[in-house]
């Protein structure tokens, strides 16, 4: 391994050095400053003789007289499952002043993509406990499901309850399943000390903790390093679970941040822009970050990813949310005015998608009814709020019983369906209840995405009786 | 990818000069533009894409983490080729034509790198009946033989377009592998079961036709309003969650056409597992045979290297052409082109060329240009009939259709299913919009719907527009004033345009029954709501108000039409019901 001290130009989070030896592409690189501090950072472009080096930790201290070690491979995260219950920094260090990680192996941090043919199709329904989530946008082992929220908004409790209640139902987990455990990756980039916090707290009250790894980078930490921390995340995710046999929930926030380091270190290497002044390969990153969710056959565990983003001025076709949701399969929207209705969580179901969902529930996933259920309940929910439009012209007087009944609807579908606290945990049963309990609001004819079979089953008698009155009497 | 010629055609060697991600460049390599290289000591495979002065830049199909300079640039003197031979169908690759199933048996459940594997097994025998005997005049694209490749396709074995063709002096039958030798011609020519083709180059072909047959996608938005022609072109723009990619699948499985290539570009890796593990076991409701077994699937999924993204439209496209000479139809599924068009940004950008509209290399529009150009309806060379129909869904960035790669698609293709985030949050699917969506070959395969499914079709067809265009103006007023403001009559035409719209234009992909509805079905389900349309205005002009019209039991009934297996007498029953029930009332 040699040294140099050979460097040309600092620039941003950018150092480049003159170099009399190949230095391979992506390798790391050890900054030592004047003053004894050692850097990480790794080569972010190589030819003979020059290499550009992007350094994780910040510049500051660096002059051109510090030397500079290539250590002639790529970075790697140790793995093991001591790493359970612990608390490492953005770049994987401990932090939580634990003892030294002895690893069983070191994984590269650019994972490989899964062979899509060795892939298994993700089907098992995990029971978040949310209505809005399970009734309607179901979450599925092995997806990975975004938060597009904005700023200001509860998406971390939403987040913390998902973490808290996720679980598979006793009659699917099957025999296969034995013995395979639920872990917790936890990769915070950029948030501020006090939502750590607030995520800690929760971890240590819960007990979570122990079969958590959380792996923090502070707001105030470099920012280059967030381009590091979800990549050794998600390789020690990829580790539990194709390796350790574990169900890995990964939850990754705020990747907003992650982008604004991406946008950093193109400005600095002043490379042509894409949108916005975002990198044009973006896509390509975010891709390499959330394909790597899923089931491998033949392997135990999985890994479901659950990023958070803020929206810039809660505009969902800005960058980093759009080239997201063309990436993710489907995305829950947290919403402003039902948050400040005090609904919670406030989860707007319409944009909301799952696209796993269809595959995932129905008879021997969750119950027969239940694709048809949240079919209607979209529909009818869809019809309330155009009508809300309208009401505001003419009144609700001027309706006619029908339209009123839907405007009913809306209205108790966001108070009873979606609102219940983030403490209360309801089992796919209860939801789909409360689901019959709104739509014995409207007649039944009105019922057309429900097969006739389920409404002879599960329609509320009385509220039919009822509905039925009020229409002749109409 | 195409291996044969590697070893005999490696010439002069490189070395690095510089990596920067997909983009490597190298010194003293003697090659051509696209040219097929190794790049690095692990040989990942790549392309040249700019030649300056002693200085090659190539583009790196794998990850490059870890290469440095000074490692050497293997030149194979080829450009980026496909082997084309049987074996394709039933088979998945990845964008250079490595086979996933054997990457898999390799090297794992992740894609390594440095790994490489012909495109059609080269050891596997197949049986080779000659349709041609010694003495037998051949010319470039004639078929010699056939082979029977899977359940319903047979193959057959060409001369190959670049050779000169002549008479056949010896043929063989019986088992062979696809690399011997099974017709020789006098002038020294061999011909074998396995050709390779330039993917960027488009087989020859002896005139393009105007095509005059529908594609029956068994969808009846499409099949009913907006049909594609076999050998047309279609795109399918949406945003994020608007339906682009089951409007795609649906297509893959249902569409009349002979072979089905499928290209998920930059597509997410569950996705294309869905694919993987669904095609198999589905049928073909024509042939009643596997649907795998007229299915290639090209997956490179959205983390797999980009230059492999960039390439793998071509490997597709090549594909079907080859297909497209036997004689067949064949449908081309891209999903999506945008992320093609990235990939192409991407490189761009790596190679600092000066962008064009946001920040797109100026040469998209012709990019894209040639792409669809390569489908059609072709004359082949050997006088058979052939199509290759092309649909290209597009993602544009927050579902803006003026973005440049929309645009540029919308130039060349002329059906355009528009897809709607609006009617996709209302779970409204297929989540086609049928005010902005059109098809520029309804007049031409018209025609064919008059002789093959009614003479009524095309009037019944321009029935159902004029009534949804007639809702649009309508709804319009509604917003302001409410429905009950409106006269009946029009009130009326609104209940007849949610039927069209409900129980017509919507469809479920996931039911057993509806995901495919012939074009005969298409016509009586939309008959049976025009029967609705005529015996309810009958029934107004005779004083029947408007609400006890839409009360009849019968009229919901509508809304099952599309679930019925055994739709003709649930249709028959449903219209007399519909019309006794109205004539009752007066």
């Amino acid at each position: 391994m040699k040294e140099y001290q050979t460097i040309t130009e600092i620039s941003g989070p950018l150092v480049f050095a003159e170099v009399d030896e190949p230095i391979g592409y992506d390798e790391i690189v050890e900054i030592e400053t004047p003053n004894g501090d050692t850097k990480r950072g790794q080569v972010l472009e190589s030819s003979s003789g020059l290499v550009a080096i992007q350094v994780f930790e910040g510049t500051e201290g660096i002059d051109r007289k510090s030397s500079v070690r290539f250590l002639g491979e790529t970075l790697k995260m140790p793995v093991t499952e001591d790493l359970l219950g612990r608390v490492l920094d953005g770049s994987g260090q401990p932090i939580d002043g634990g003892p030294e990680i002895v690893p069983d192996d070191r994984h590269d941090i650019v994972g490989a993509a899964i062979n899509p043919y060795a892939r298994e199709y993700p089907q098992e329904f995990i029971q978040t406990g949310v209505s809005a989530i399970d009734g309607m946008n179901t979450l599925i082992r092995g997806q990975k499901l975004p938060i597009f929220s904005g700023s200001g908004l509860p998406h971390n409790d939403l987040a913390l309850q998902i973490a808290r209640q996720a679980s598979v139902p006793e009659e699917e987990e099957g025999d296969d399943d034995e013995g395979s455990e639920f872990a917790v990756i936890f990769g915070a980039m950029g948030i501020t000390a006090e939502e750590a916090n607030e995520f800690m707290d929760d971890f240590e009250r819960t007990g979570a903790l122990e079969r958590s790894v959380v792996f923090m980078n502070l707001a105030d930490d470099p920012a280059v390093e967030r381009t590091v921390t979800p990549r050794m995340a998600l390789t020690t995710a990829e580790y539990l679970a194709f390796e350790k046999g574990y169900h890995v929930l990964v939850i990754l926030t705020d990747m907003t941040n992650y982008c604004e380091a991406l946008r950093e270190i193109g400005a600095a290497r002043e490379e042509v822009p894409g949108r916005r002044g975002y990198p044009g390969y973006m896509y390509t990153d975010l891709a390499q970050l959330y394909e790597r969710a899923g089931r491998i056959e033949g392997r135990e565990g999985s890994v479901t990813q659950l990023p958070i983003l803020t929206m810039p001025g809660d505009d969902d076709t800005h960058p980093i949310p759009d080239l997201t949701g063309y990436i993710t399969e489907g995305q829950i929207y947290i919403d402003r005015d039902l948050n400040s209705q005090g609904i919670e969580p406030p989860i707007d179901v319409l944009p909301s998608l799952s696209r796993l969902m269809d595959d995932g529930i129905g008879e021997g996933f969750t119950r027969e009814d239940h694709e048809d259920v949240a079919n209607q309940l979209f529909a009818a929910y869809a019809r309330g709020e155009d009508l809300r439009d309208l009401v505001n012209i003419v009144g609700r007087e001027a309706l006619s019983e029908l339209d009123n009944k839907y405007l009913d609807f809306a209205d108790r579908f966001e108070t009873e369906f979606v609102d219940q606290g983030s403490e209360t945990n309801r089992s796919i049963e209860e939801t789909l209840g409360i689901g019959w309990d709104l739509l014995g609001g409207l007649p039944k004819q009105e019922l057309n995405r429900i097969d006739e079979e389920f409404i002879e089953t599960y329609y509320p008698e009385d509220a039919e009786s009822e509905t039925a009155e009020e229409v002749a009497a109409d | 990818m195409s291996q044969a010629t590697e070893t005999d055609a490696v010439r002069e060697d490189g070395v690095i000069e510089s990596v920067s991600g997909p983009v490597v460049t190298a010194t003293d390599l003697d090659a051509r533009m696209n040219d097929v290289v190794y790049v690095g000591d692990e040989g990942l495979m790549g392309e040249v894409i700019e030649i300056e002065g002693n200085l090659t830049t190539l583009q790196v199909y794998e990850e490059t983490s870890n290469v440095a300079p000074g490692e050497p640039v293997e030149n194979t003197g080829e450009p980026l080729s496909v082997d084309l031979g049987p074996g394709m169908l039933d088979s998945i690759y990845d964008g250079v034509q490595r086979p996933l199933a054997v990457l898999e048996d390799q090297m794992g459940a992740f894609l390594d790198r440095g790994v490489d594997a012909p495109g059609i097994d080269l050891e596997k025998t197949w049986e080779f009946e000659p349709t041609v005997e010694e003495g037998d005049d051949v010319a470039p694209g004639d078929i010699v033989g056939t082979v029977p490749e899977t359940e319903s396709i047979e193959h057959k074995v060409m001369v190959p377009p670049d050779y000169e063709g002549g008479e056949v002096v010896s043929v063989d039958g019986g088992n062979f592998a696809v690399t011997e030798t099974v017709v020789e011609l006098d002038n020294g020519e061999e011909i074998q079961m396995r050709q390779e083709w330039p993917v960027r180059e488009a087989r020859p072909a002896k005139e393009k036709e105007t095509p005059r047959t529908p594609l029956v996608s068994g969808q009846r938005i499409l099949d009913g309003l907006f049909p594609i022609a076999k050998g047309g072109t279609a795109a399918i723009p949406g945003p994020f969650g608007s339906g682009k990619t089951v409007t795609q699948h649906q297509l893959a499985k249902w569409a009349d056409a002979d072979i089905v290539v499928y290209v998920g570009c930059g597509e997410r890796g569950n996705e294309m597992t869905e694919v993987i593990d669904d095609f198999p076991e589905l049928e073909d409701p024509m042939t009643g045979k596997p649907l795998m077994s007229r299915t290639c699937l090209i997956a490179n999924t959205s983390n797999m290297p980009v230059a492999a993204r960039e390439s793998c439209v071509y490997t597709g496209i090549t594909i079907a052409e080859y297909y497209r000479d036997m004689g067949y139809d064949v449908a081309l599924m891209a999903d999506s082109t945008s992320r093609w068009a990235e990939a192409m940004r991407e490189i761009s950008s790596r190679l600092e060329e000066m962008p064009g509209e946001e920040g797109y290399p100026a040469y998209l529009a012709a990019r894209l240009s040639e792409f669809y150009e390569r489908a059609g309806k072709f004359r082949n060379l050997n006088g058979s009939e052939g199509s290759v129909s092309a649909i290209g869904a597009v993602s544009p960035p927050g579902g803006d259709f003026s973005e440049p790669v929309t645009q540029n698609t919308l130039r060349i293709v002329k059906t355009f299913w528009a897809l709607d985030a609006d009617l996709a949050e209302r779970r409204h699917f297929p989540s086609i919009n049928w005010n902005e969506s059109y098809s520029l070959y309804t007049d031409q395969l018209d025609p064919w719907y008059v002789e093959n499914v009614d003479e009524n079709f095309p009037d019944r067809r321009q029935w159902a527009v004029d009534v949804l265009d007639e809702e649009g103006e309508l709804q319009e007023i509604v917003q302001l004033v409410g429905k009950d403001a409106l006269p009946e009559d029009q009130q009326l035409t609104l209940e007849v345009a949610r039927y069209i719209r409900e129980s017509w234009l919507q469809q479920n992909a996931f039911h057993d029954v509806d995901t495919f509805c012939s074009p005969e079905k298409t016509y009586a389900m939309l008959g049976a709501i025009e029967t609705f349309n005529d015996e309810a205005f009958d029934a107004l002009e005779a004083g029947v108000p408007v609400e006890e019209i839409q009360d009849i039991d019968a009229a919901p009934r509508l809304n099952r039409m599309g679930v019925q297996d055994d739709w003709e007498e649930y249709i028959s029953d449903l219209e007399d019901s519909i019309a006794e029930q109205l004539r009752e009332k007066y």
